[in-house]
């Protein structure tokens, strides 16, 4: 049983597809993640899943229960985080999740556990107004407020954009302690690193998914040779290398360079060679393992 | 807490903590009153004017004195020369200079007939004319009362003005203000509080939450409705000790009529606010569709008789009109309710409309 179960989905605004036939099941108490650029249809997606807009075509079942026609009893059982902290800057921390918590017929007291070690951080500024916190801590109270009801399904639209990178990081092992309560998380995100934290992933881009698993799955149907390039002339490198014959793809990934090519066709050292002749020395050429990164740039090319 | 109360509570949070809400809630509606009760008139008050009495006799020094005691006008120079005049005028110390012919008193008596002239500066054209009756009043009265002058004309034409006597402006912009400022209130101040719920993102959170859409709006809307009745009542409350406005219908009637036209605009935001989904929009939708046409074209400002058709007929779908007939004939005439039946019951269908076009637009999701 599927606790997020999706067929052949499609949304226009207009004439604009929004989602393209798309398929996607999330199981219970998983920690599942959409990874995609910003306009790939990660909102749409979230906002149908939620009831919150109707798909033009396609099965969807959410909590066993239908978002079309049995969305006052799937709502209760939602917790939904939108993409811009929604909360009221004028009213105080407290005030804020007090509220959420009264209009979902609950108290705060009832599930202070769920949100304890999130709320906690966040308690000794209580009284302090919600536009006046900084972005990790308005993450961190609208975590809070969608959690405060204890809902069976917790979908949070891009929680890390936004955020400094060590809120980022905490804010992904409080997803994981929210997990262990037995609720289903999906989460979405335009920062691919942030991937390999999530239990099954789908990747999104332009209203399709592209490819979606385990991230281990992902990177082992990557088919083709990836090889890792490490100079120190990465600029230059990165102009020969687009020259190389047959290429696929080449991008640079900080210190290193990912170069793709057709399986089995060429040996590192051809690369290395093929760079040398070019004027470049002191160079390193090795097979890597392809990160959702060089997955999400070869499956959103070759879909096309 | 219940879930609607918990709803409540908040929306009161918001208007008290927003100093900008706070203002037009219960700054403004008393600087407009007063605003519109004092310095805005059409009545002469304290009008100076000066005299140039050529003959100097009792009968001009008569009329002279009744001029300087009247409540209204005050005397401030007395002149002696034709050349004096334009000075007065050019450095605007007076609005009106009275000129009393040589032999005034003699040639009533002997010709019947005598020449008074009243120069007027009409730069402010309004005033000059009001000014014009007052004085040309008070010495006609003065005449026919010492020389019974009037046994040429068969019959004396004594108007009366009723229901104020007074002819106090404040009687008309009191109620026009009323108007305007529960208009504001109720429907640009809710409007904006539910697209701004919308702009926040926080929309889609209440959406889902087990609010049902009835409990949002209402929870929206019932603030504005009580702080716009306490507005009302203060406002009535200013106009009656302050501008001495009588009330001479019953309270209950009264405070009933205001009640309607409220939910009325109530009703009219609620629309205005499914319409948008910006806060700028919103405001713009109102001052321009409720506040332009509740000034002009309710009769509060200008006669409504005057306009050119067009305008008169697009006054019918202005709610500010029926209102103001209502509560006029309410305070001023101290009719009952069955007298404004008309007014109220075009107040009442438009609600009936406004309220079904917004639950046919309200929306459950997002689109």
């Amino acid at each position: 049983m599927y606790e997020i179960e999706i067929h052949n989905l499609c949304k226009n605004f207009g004439k604009t597809p929004a989602l393209d036939n798309l398929n996607l099941v999330v199981k219970k108490n998983e920690f599942y993640g959409l990874i995609g650029p910003d306009g790939a249809g990660k909102t749409t997606l979230m906002r149908i899943i939620t009831s919150l807009l109707l798909p033009d075509s396609g099965y969807l079942k959410v909590a066993g229960l239908d978002p079309g026609k049995d969305y006052r009893e799937l709502r209760l059982k939602l917790g939904y985080m939108p993409g811009k902290f929604a909360l009221y800057q004028d009213l105080s921390i407290e005030e804020n999740l007090t509220f959420f918590a009264t209009v979902f017929g609950t108290t705060v007291k009832e599930n202070y556990n769920l949100i304890k070690s999130i709320y906690s951080q966040i308690e000794p500024f209580k009284n302090r107004r919600a536009g006046k916190l900084s972005g990790g801590m308005k993450q961190k109270l609208a975590l809070s407020c969608a959690l405060v009801h204890k809902p069976e399904i917790l979908i949070l639209d891009e929680p890390t954009t936004g955020v400094d990178a060590v809120s980022r990081r905490e804010f992904w092992e409080m997803l994981n302690e929210i997990k262990s309560h037995g609720i289903t998380i999906v989460v979405s995100t335009p920062y691919l690193e942030e991937a390999a934290l999530c239990d099954n992933i789908a990747l999104m881009n332009k209203g399709k998914i592209i490819s979606s698993g385990s991230p281990e799955e992902i990177s082992s149907t990557f088919p083709e040779d990836l090889f890792i390039v490490e100079t120190k002339y990465i600029p230059q490198t990165l102009k020969v290398l687009r020259q190389f014959p047959n290429l696929i793809n080449v991008n640079s990934f900080g210190h290193s360079l990912h170069l793709v090519l057709k399986k089995n066709t060429v040996q590192t050292k051809e690369i290395v060679d093929f760079i040398e002749n070019k004027g470049i020395s002191n160079i390193k050429v090795k097979k890597g393992k392809p990160e959702i990164e060089d997955s999400f740039i070869y499956f959103s090319s070759s879909n096309l | 807490m219940n879930r609607f109360t918990g709803f409540l509570k908040k929306e009161f949070l918001h208007i008290f903590r927003d100093l900008r809400t706070m203002m037009i809630l219960f700054l403004i509606p008393v600087l407009l009153v007063l605003i519109f009760g004092f310095v805005i008139k059409n009545e002469i008050k304290d009008a100076k004017i000066a005299i140039l009495d050529l003959s100097r006799d009792n009968a001009s020094k008569s009329i002279s004195s009744r001029l300087s005691a009247s409540e209204d006008i005050i005397v401030t120079e007395y002149l002696s020369s034709y050349s004096q005049i334009e000075e007065q005028f050019q450095k605007n110390l007076v609005k009106a200079i009275v000129i009393f012919e040589n032999n005034f008193a003699e040639n009533l008596v002997r010709e019947n007939k005598a020449n008074v002239q009243i120069i007027l500066d009409a730069s402010d054209p309004n005033t000059a004319s009001l000014l014009n009756s007052y004085v040309s009043v008070i010495i006609n009265n003065f005449i026919s009362e010492k020389f019974s002058l009037n046994k040429t004309i068969p019959l004396e034409i004594e108007p009366r003005m009723w229901f104020n006597e007074e002819q106090s402006s404040s009687y008309m912009y009191v109620p026009g203000t009323m108007a305007l400022i529960l208009m504001v209130i109720t429907a640009l101040m809710s409007s904006v509080s539910i697209v701004r719920e919308k702009e926040m993102g926080t929309m889609e959170i209440l959406l889902i939450s087990p609010l049902k859409p009835y409990q949002i709006v209402l929870g929206k809307l019932a603030p504005y409705a009580v702080l716009s009745v306490i507005n009302a009542v203060s406002i009535i409350l200013v106009g009656y000790f302050i501008f001495n406005i009588p009330i001479l219908g019953s309270w209950f009637t009264l405070i009933l009529v205001n009640f309607i036209f409220i939910t009325m605009a109530l009703s009219l935001g609620l629309l205005i606010s499914t319409l948008t989904n910006r806060q700028e929009t919103a405001m713009f939708i109102s001052v321009f569709v409720l506040l332009l046409p509740t000034m002009l074209l309710s009769g509060f400002i200008f006669p409504l008789e005057n306009m050119p058709n067009f305008l008169q007929y697009l006054s019918y779908i202005v709610p500010a009109k029926y209102y103001l007939n209502a509560i006029k004939s309410i305070m001023l005439k101290g009719q009952g309710i069955l007298y404004s039946w008309k007014e109220i019951s075009v107040l009442i269908g438009m609600t009936i409309l406004l309220i079904g076009l917004s639950i046919k637009k309200f929306k459950i999701r997002l689109e």
